[in-house]
């Protein structure tokens, strides 16, 4: 029987492994990428099976112990992290794969693929990552082949590129600033070590606020989210897709990590409170926004603003006392968030392949060779939206009960009035399909509808996007299973 | 060690200036490197100042070098690529199409 340990250094290895191996052999990229990936799916489910059936666990890497060695931390949280990066990851190389080269070309193609493994190795770094410098660097690591990613796009993505790397930068060297002043007051690194020293003092106050604004930044909180509609709306979809539901999540799982962690002490009510507030307004603003768009892409970036911040949630209500329902809820959301993100993103990066543009007008008519995304698209929606039975509806049911359980009806309002603005952005991207064909004037003939007909467009574009909105759902369904997961941990608290 | 800590500080705060005011893109990656700096010279005073001398600040700042050097070559990169292109297309350089990319 092999240990479990071993899941999470094949979870960090095999992707950097791969992409060097198809970086010096491109030829062999999509057969490698597509094996290694369902090697680590099924490793990740793994490590999600033996977290169910012994608890959580910490590994220290090459047998060397804290504060001289590096530690892991594999709960429940970051089981569950690391298999939507999984899946997440597996879904976008499917899609990458099967779609039609010739028709957009992509800058450098031959990037395409080591980036991707790069990405995916650097999350699952993030995610099992148990000190606060290895939390920096895998921080960098990730910017850096998200920064790449995006600028494959070409064209005025590179643009975008440029602004995501410089808010990306300032978010981790802010960071770097607090952990150099904890540091210097504490001289420990290790999450488990600072935490049993940790005093609410100034300069760990101080720390703590620079290394919230710095993950503030890189998950695009409200007013710092400038950067990523323009970043998420015009890279490549299953960019796009890895970016919105996991990349963004990375840095609101550090925030998490670290407030439910060594900063438990400086949680106060107050803080608590604006970090509550800044995620209400980036429901109703993101909302907004996304109701004002009128490409689908950028719909659906905008969102990301607006979803992001049902996770901040999770600390007012936790602070006010409901701390089971608030964590287990916020970290259900979350998740059911990320399959359903990257289903929307994969399933616009389909439909706008099949009608050569992603602006509504041009979306209505004939939808052959983009049925199947068009049913992926409404079943993420109804999970995004909570519809039950889906993992958004789950987690919304908890975040209310705690939001009940507390009085605390104002955050109450927020979660409704959030989920109306979601059901009407929603909404108006799916009548798109509904209407008929229109003529654009400002667009010649030839590039309304692709030459080679819709019968070229592969399935597996539709049906990668298929089984995220799907897996979305199931989270719903198994929801027991999903809050005896998120229980286990050593993060948990309360 | 006074004149360190200070000299950190203002280095962070020209290089925060810099970042939010600088025109060109290659200033304001220069302005974010002092920061960086910045941040590294406060990591070598805490080593200073720990009793006996701490060497783990050094390897983190060895490191953090190593990202720095990496970062700064793909935004090189990246603003090589910019340049070129509004070089060639000087009419659409901020506009284009948005997220049409297949």
């Amino acid at each position: 029987m092999i240990p479990e340990t071993t899941g999470p250094v094949v979870l960090f290895s095999l992707p950097l492994a791969a992409a060097i191996v198809v970086f010096i052999r491109p030829r062999w990229a999509v057969p490698i990428t597509l094996i290694s990936g369902a090697m680590l799916l099924a490793t990740a489910l793994w490590v999600v099976v033996a977290v169910l059936q012994h608890g959580a666990w910490r590994q220290d890497i090459g047998g060397w112990a804290a504060p001289l060695g590096i530690g892991w931390t594999v709960d429940g949280l970051s089981a569950a992290m690391l298999l939507l990066n999984a899946a997440v990851g597996l879904a976008g190389a499917v899609f990458h794969a099967a779609r039609p080269a010739g028709r957009t070309p992509v800058r450098d193609p031959r990037f395409f693929w080591p980036l991707w493994l790069f990405l995916w190795g650097g999350l699952n770094a993030l995610f099992l990552a148990a000190d606060l410098f290895n939390v920096y660097v895998a921080l960098e690591f990730v910017s850096i082949a998200s920064v790449g990613l995006i600028g494959l796009a070409g064209g005025s993505a590179q643009a975008a590129a440029w602004r995501y790397l410089l808010a990306t930068l300032l978010g981790s060297t802010l960071y770097l600033l607090g952990v150099a002043l904890l540091y210097g007051r504490y001289a420990a690194l290790d999450l488990a070590l600072l935490a049993e020293v940790i005093e609410p003092d100034l300069i760990t106050a101080v720390a703590a606020a620079l290394m919230t604004l710095g993950l503030l930044l890189k998950a695009a909180v409200f007013p710092l989210h400038f950067w990523l509609p323009a970043a998420h709306g015009r890279a490549l979809p299953a960019v796009s897709a890895v970016l919105s539901a996991v990349v963004i999540t990375a840095a609101y799982y550090w925030m998490v990590r670290l407030w439910f962690g060594p900063f438990a002490p400086l949680l106060g009510p107050e803080v608590a409170t604006l970090l509550g507030l800044l995620g209400a307004v980036a429901i109703l603003w993101g909302g907004l926004l996304a109701l004002l768009q009128r490409h689908l892409k950028m719909l659906i970036a905008y969102s990301t603003v607006s979803q992001l911040g049902y996770g901040l949630l999770v600390f007012p209500l936790a602070a006010a006392g409901a701390v089971q329902p608030a964590w287990t809820g916020a970290m259900t959301l979350v998740l059911a968030h990320g399959l359903a993100k990257a289903a929307l993103f994969l399933a616009a990066g389909a439909i706008v392949l099949r009608h050569g543009i992603g602006r509504f007008e041009a979306l209505g008519g004939d939808q052959r060779g983009a049925v199947i995304a068009w049913v992926a698209f409404a079943i993420a929606s109804a999970s995004l939206v909570g519809l039950p039975p889906t993992g958004g509806f789950v987690g919304k049911w908890w975040l209310a009960q705690a939001a009940v359980a507390t009085g605390a009806y104002f955050w109450l309002a927020v979660l409704m009035l959030g989920t109306a603005s979601t059901a009407a952005y929603l909404w108006r991207a799916l009548q798109a399909a509904a209407q008929p064909a229109r003529v654009l004037p400002d667009r010649a003939p030839q590039d309304r509808a692709p030459q080679d007909g819709p019968a070229a467009l592969s399935p597996a574009l539709g049906l990668s996007a298929l089984v995220l909105a799907l897996a979305s759902t199931a989270l719903g369904l198994a929801a027991p299973i999903v809050a005896r997961l998120l229980d286990a941990g050593l993060a948990v608290p309360g | 060690m006074t004149v360190y800590l200070s000299l950190a500080g203002v280095l962070f705060l020209i290089g925060l200036h810099g970042f939010f005011t600088a025109g060109s893109l290659l200033r304001r990656l220069l302005a974010l490197n002092v920061l960086t700096t910045a941040v590294f010279l406060l990591f070598v005073v805490m080593a200073r100042l720990a009793e006996p001398l701490d060497p783990v600040p050094h390897a983190i700042v060895l490191t953090g070098i190593v990202v720095t050097v990496s970062n700064t070559a793909v935004a090189l990169a990246l603003v090589v690529r910019i340049a070129g292109r509004v070089r060639a297309h000087p009419d659409d350089a901020g506009s284009g199409s948005r997220g049409d990319a297949g």
